[in-house]
């Protein structure tokens, strides 16, 4: 791990999988080769082998869900964040302290029991005071929900991104006569983005992943269209052997793009 | 409140009363200043004296414990003052440049002028680029900053203040951060912008220069003003203790 260090800074990853600091000892990554036979198995035996047939016809379908709950909830997510991670620094301490509540709670309560509790009682809520109708689809709320914590979570990584630029930034920025605002859009914040790309990368990972957790609402992703196979057809092997393979083949790409960002931002 | 200065047309800067106390340290106790239109003031004093906090107190990067500066007449500290109008008439040149890496040299030189000074693309680029051969590099341009020297990105910075057409510039040890080969060429650039007339006021550690540019020599230890006078006169018959010592240990 070499996060990117500035003085009173949060430490932002920028060598997630170790890959560079395994290239600084002169090691050669045997846990990718290693992971690659690994995804070779299990793609073969999803692809080729009968016996998973009924497992890959059924769990599949789900993988346009995962993938587009995972896509909607963090794009929201990022704008939530940017907001939250932009009021935890704000010199209005109103919006500061509201900020503050918003991801300390978030932090504070496991991710499973925000899902429950964001779409069975905030989303319902939301709708009745609001006067929408409360027959949103499970998907809605799912990704409502998904997009709650993550924005609490994204916050932390743009505040920590804000703080990273250093102070003179907006010293220079502001002795030329720009006022905070622009300073920030202008300067600050092009310079914070661009040094938590790696990091906002591991999130998206991360929420990738989570969206499994969206099965509890019956949402059909694959982890539910599994679970379905699995529990109806019990073929408990096929079912979660297909699903590892799903996630660990999406996972395994997103990071070594993220991994090739990072290096390549650090070069500049 | 203070009660008001005098202050006539020729006063750029004045620094009245100035005190500024960081938690227990107090970094500077009641200075006096002033700079008169087309002066280069130079400060100096050892570490820690205070000259850097003075500086930036003038722009308001620094807000004072007691005292006010006023600039051209308009007194920084009023909460009434508008401190963007008055800053985009003042320069400032940073001991760690402070060039925008995001941007490449021309960017770094038209941001503020379209932002603040309202002007098109085309002008702040004809603007940045006459600053750029005003400081003798305008085949950098294109690049970014990281691609170029020390000597080079405070040269930019000084380009990129004078693009803002400023009435007074002020420099924080602008070539303390530098290798000792690169010292001149910045050091030119300021020569030539203290000959063209610009009210400047430096803060600095190199001796020759305080002495060769200074029309006004202010030096500083604790916090305080301990001397101040025409350059070459304090330089040849320092009146202060602390003057003279300061002085034996750095020349």
């Amino acid at each position: 791990m070499r996060p990117v260090q500035v003085p009173g800074a949060a430490e932002i990853e920028t060598d997630p999988l170790g890959i560079e600091a395994s290239q600084e000892r002169g090691e050669f990554p045997y846990w990718l080769v290693l992971m690659l036979l690994i995804i070779g198995l299990f793609a073969y035996l999803t692809f080729f082998d009968p016996t998973y047939v009924g497992a890959r016809r059924a769990i599949l379908p789900g993988l346009g869900i995962t993938i587009r709950a995972t896509l909607i909830a963090f794009v929201i997510a990022l704008v939530i964040g940017l907001i939250a991670g932009l009021g935890r620094i704000a010199r209005n301490s109103v919006v500061r302290t509201l900020a503050t509540t918003y991801v300390e709670f978030i932090r504070g309560v496991p991710m499973l029991v925000l899902i429950f509790a964001v779409a069975l009682v905030i989303v319902p809520l939301l709708a009745d005071a609001l006067g929408f109708s409360n027959r949103l689809p499970q998907e809605v709320r799912a990704i409502i929900a998904l997009a709650l914590i993550y924005g609490g979570y994204i916050a932390e990584v743009f505040r920590a991104g804000v703080e990273s630029v250093h102070p003179g930034q907006l010293e220079a920025s502001r002795s030329l006569g720009m006022p905070h605002s622009s300073a920030m859009r202008h300067v600050v914040i092009p310079q914070a983005v661009r040094n938590v790309l790696p990091a906002l990368g591991n999130d998206f990972i991360s929420m990738l992943k989570d969206s499994s957790l969206l099965s509890v609402l019956g949402v059909t992703e694959i982890t539910q269209q599994a679970r379905i196979f699995a529990s109806s057809t019990f073929q408990f092997r096929e079912g979660f052997l297909v699903l590892t393979f799903l996630y660990l083949t999406m996972t395994l790409v997103l990071s070594l793009l993220v991994a090739w960002l990072g290096r390549r931002l650090k070069r500049g | 409140m203070v009660e008001q200065p005098a202050i006539g047309d020729n006063d750029r800067v004045v620094v009245h009363r100035l005190s500024k106390r960081f938690g227990n340290v107090q970094a500077v106790a009641d200075v006096n200043l002033r700079v008169r239109v087309g002066e280069a003031m130079v400060i100096v004093g050892p570490s820690g004296s205070g000259k850097s906090t003075v500086l930036r107190c003038m722009n308001h990067l620094e807000v004072p414990t007691k005292g006010a500066i006023y600039i051209d007449g308009v007194h920084l500290e009023d909460p009434k003052t508008d401190i963007n109008a008055v800053r985009k008439e003042m320069g400032m040149v940073f001991q760690q440049f402070n060039l925008f890496p995001h941007l490449t040299v021309m960017g770094n030189l038209t941001l503020a002028q379209k932002r603040v000074r309202r002007r098109s693309q085309k002008e702040a680029e004809e603007i940045g680029m006459q600053q750029l051969n005003r400081v003798g590099i305008p085949e950098k341009a294109r690049m970014k900053p990281a691609q170029l020297s020390g000597g080079q990105q405070q040269r930019v910075a000084i380009a990129r203040s004078l693009a803002m057409n400023p009435k007074v510039m002020l420099f924080d040890e602008p070539t303390s951060a530098l290798d000792p080969e690169m010292i001149n060429e910045v050091l030119d650039v300021m020569r030539e912008l203290a000959a063209s007339g610009m009210t400047m006021v430096v803060v600095t550690h190199e001796m020759g220069f305080a002495r060769e540019i200074g029309s006004h020599l202010v030096m500083m230890d604790e916090g305080r003003v301990v001397e101040e006078g025409n350059a070459a006169e304090v330089f040849a018959n320092p009146q202060n203790e602390r003057t003279r010592a300061f002085f034996s240990k750095i020349l």
